[in-house]
């Protein structure tokens, strides 16, 4: 099944809420996907910096070793912010090769989430309402933000197959469905170049969005290519920088209801994600068509 | 008496009371039933509200609501004061079921009597499988609407979406807007005096005054596809 919320400001006023509404948002979806659950903010960035969003089965002793390891090197300028099972390592955007490789030689239990100016992503295993607890989503502030709650059907319940799924730079993809040509669309991907981590169907989709803004689309043109190569169904919701875009498969199987005023553009799997927003009895309320992209900028 | 009963009216808020209290106590309503008026408060998008009712009562939903409102209705007026999820009025028996707002998909689905009436648009597969209700929509219709369609009338006062009635056998579908395409076997037929009078009296049941029957068009079942054939292998 898979539960999916995004919420994009438009009202500027309204970003101190932004974690706030959206995991009100996320809780309604809970039964939807009970196994998982993950969230990306999009939050404020630090001119010349980029953040890297970590995560490590023993975060602690990891964590506390990195950043060990971080002080002795004064020039790196590395800030780590723990929470919970996740970190987010501040950088000076210049120094993201070094500390990427610094990362990959000496800390191969930790994993890289995301990365970019914005970008934050969280997710873990658990009901949906513990995990947001967990990292204290209700207190973060940012200009949109997409959330997940996950029904596993294409492959295990684990941290990495949890969405958001973001394969580059402030890009992030969240996904309700199943693909069914992800096997050899991913073969396709890696003989140009595209990494993996997982056997997960939604990891494709995002690298794919990727791999094509990489050959110069933007997410809007990219997303409209998404409907000639990708087999299944599938309702996703991506996030980038600036812009926050949705789009469903043409048989359209899987809910979606979006709602918009002067202040905000929301999405849910169903009205139920929608109700409690400010502002919603006046709002545009409408189902997405099917092979249609929907994409905001600001 | 009469005007008194009318006037007993049950509110009923969903955001004090849950789901499950509620559909019980539509239940126990019968058909001389003094409780005939109730009215919902708070769906905020539930499910299943107001689904297996079996008495002739009206309920009144003050929002919108989730999946399968209103399923097997017999008998009641179910008004939904807002929007619908996927699955309204599904395999409803009789009675009338009211969108004021849309209605997502599979509206109507397998339906076997009664009036479904959405004031606006209904997305893919409405009347999928329907097999003799009675379906209504002012606005538009999405994809794959009336697939496999057994009997029953859908009546379309706005465009109609791709693959309109694929593989239907005996339902009569009538759209006033335009078709972006017909799925297998459907093609238009002759809008003959009987369908002009069946189609008067559902826009009249359906409250509708600002459209008249020969504005529309009619189409059904080509019946190429009722046995299989290798002649139409091409078609399935």
């Amino acid at each position: 099944m898979c539960g999916i919320v995004g919420l994009f400001l438009k009202n500027p006023k309204m970003e101190p809420q932004l974690g706030q509404l959206l995991s009100g948002m996320l809780s309604t979806m809970c039964e939807r996907g009970p196994d998982s659950a993950g969230f990306a903010v999009y939050g404020s960035g630090t001119e010349g910096r980029s953040k890297i969003t970590l995560q490590s089965a023993t975060a602690a002793e990891d964590f506390a070793k990195l950043n060990a390891s971080l002080a002795k090197d004064k020039k790196l300028d590395a800030k780590l912010t723990t929470k919970d099972t996740h970190a987010v390592l501040s950088v000076p955007s210049d120094k993201l090769d070094a500390v990427r490789a610094l990362l990959s030689s000496d800390f191969p239990s930790i994993r890289i989430m995301a990365t970019g100016e914005n970008i934050e992503i969280y997710k873990e295993v658990g009901y949906p309402t513990e995990v947001a607890k967990r990292f204290d989503f209700a207190h973060m502030s940012g200009t949109h933000a997409i959330g997940h709650t996950r029904m596993a059907t294409e492959s295990a319940v684990t941290t990495l197959g949890a969405h958001p799924f973001s394969t580059g730079a402030d890009e992030c993809l969240v996904h309700n469905g199943s693909l069914s040509n992800h096997n050899s669309l991913r073969r396709e991907l890696i003989r140009d170049g595209m990494k993996f981590n997982t056997e997960n169907d939604t990891e494709v989709a995002a690298s794919y969005l990727t791999w094509r803004m990489k050959q110069g689309m933007n997410l809007g043109e990219a997303l409209e290519k998404s409907l000639d190569d990708l087999d299944g169904f599938f309702n996703f919701v991506v996030g980038t920088k600036e812009g926050f875009g949705v789009v469903r498969d043409p048989i359209a199987c899987k809910p979606a209801v979006m709602a918009e005023t002067d202040d905000y553009v929301a999405f849910g799997s169903e009205y139920r994600a929608l109700a409690g927003l400010p502002g919603i009895d006046k709002a545009k309320v409408w189902e997405p068509e099917p092979s249609t992209v929907y994409f905001w900028q600001r | 008496m009469q005007q008194l009963i009318g006037e007993l009216m049950r509110t009923i808020d969903l955001a004090q009371s849950p789901l499950r209290e509620l559909n019980e106590e539509l239940h126990r309503q019968t058909d001389g039933s003094n409780e005939a008026q109730w009215e919902i408060l708070n769906p905020r998008g539930g499910h299943a509200i107001a689904v297996g009712l079996d008495a002739p009562i009206n309920v009144d939903v003050r929002g919108s609501v989730g999946y399968y409102c209103a399923g097997m209705n017999k008998k009641a007026t179910v008004t939904v004061h807002g929007s619908a999820g996927p699955g309204v009025a599904e395999n409803m028996m009789s009675g009338r079921v009211v969108i004021k707002g849309d209605a997502s998909q599979y509206a109507g689905a397998t339906g076997r009597g009664g009036l479904l009436v959405i004031e606006g648009n209904a997305s893919s597969r409405c009347g999928i499988s329907m097999k003799g209700i009675d379906i209504v929509v002012k606005g538009n219709i999405g994809h794959m609407s009336a697939f496999m369609a057994q009997s029953g009338h859908l009546v379309v006062l706005g465009d109609a979406g791709d693959a309109l009635g694929d593989s239907i056998y005996e339902a009569k579908l009538f759209v006033r807007g335009k078709v972006k395409s017909l799925g297998a076997d459907c093609i238009e037929k002759e809008m003959r005096p009987e369908h002009q009078e069946a189609l008067t009296n559902l826009l009249k049941n359906a409250g509708i005054k600002d459209a008249k029957a020969s504005e529309f068009r009619r189409y059904g079942s080509a019946r190429k596809l009722y046995n299989f054939n290798i002649d139409n292998a091409d078609a399935y």
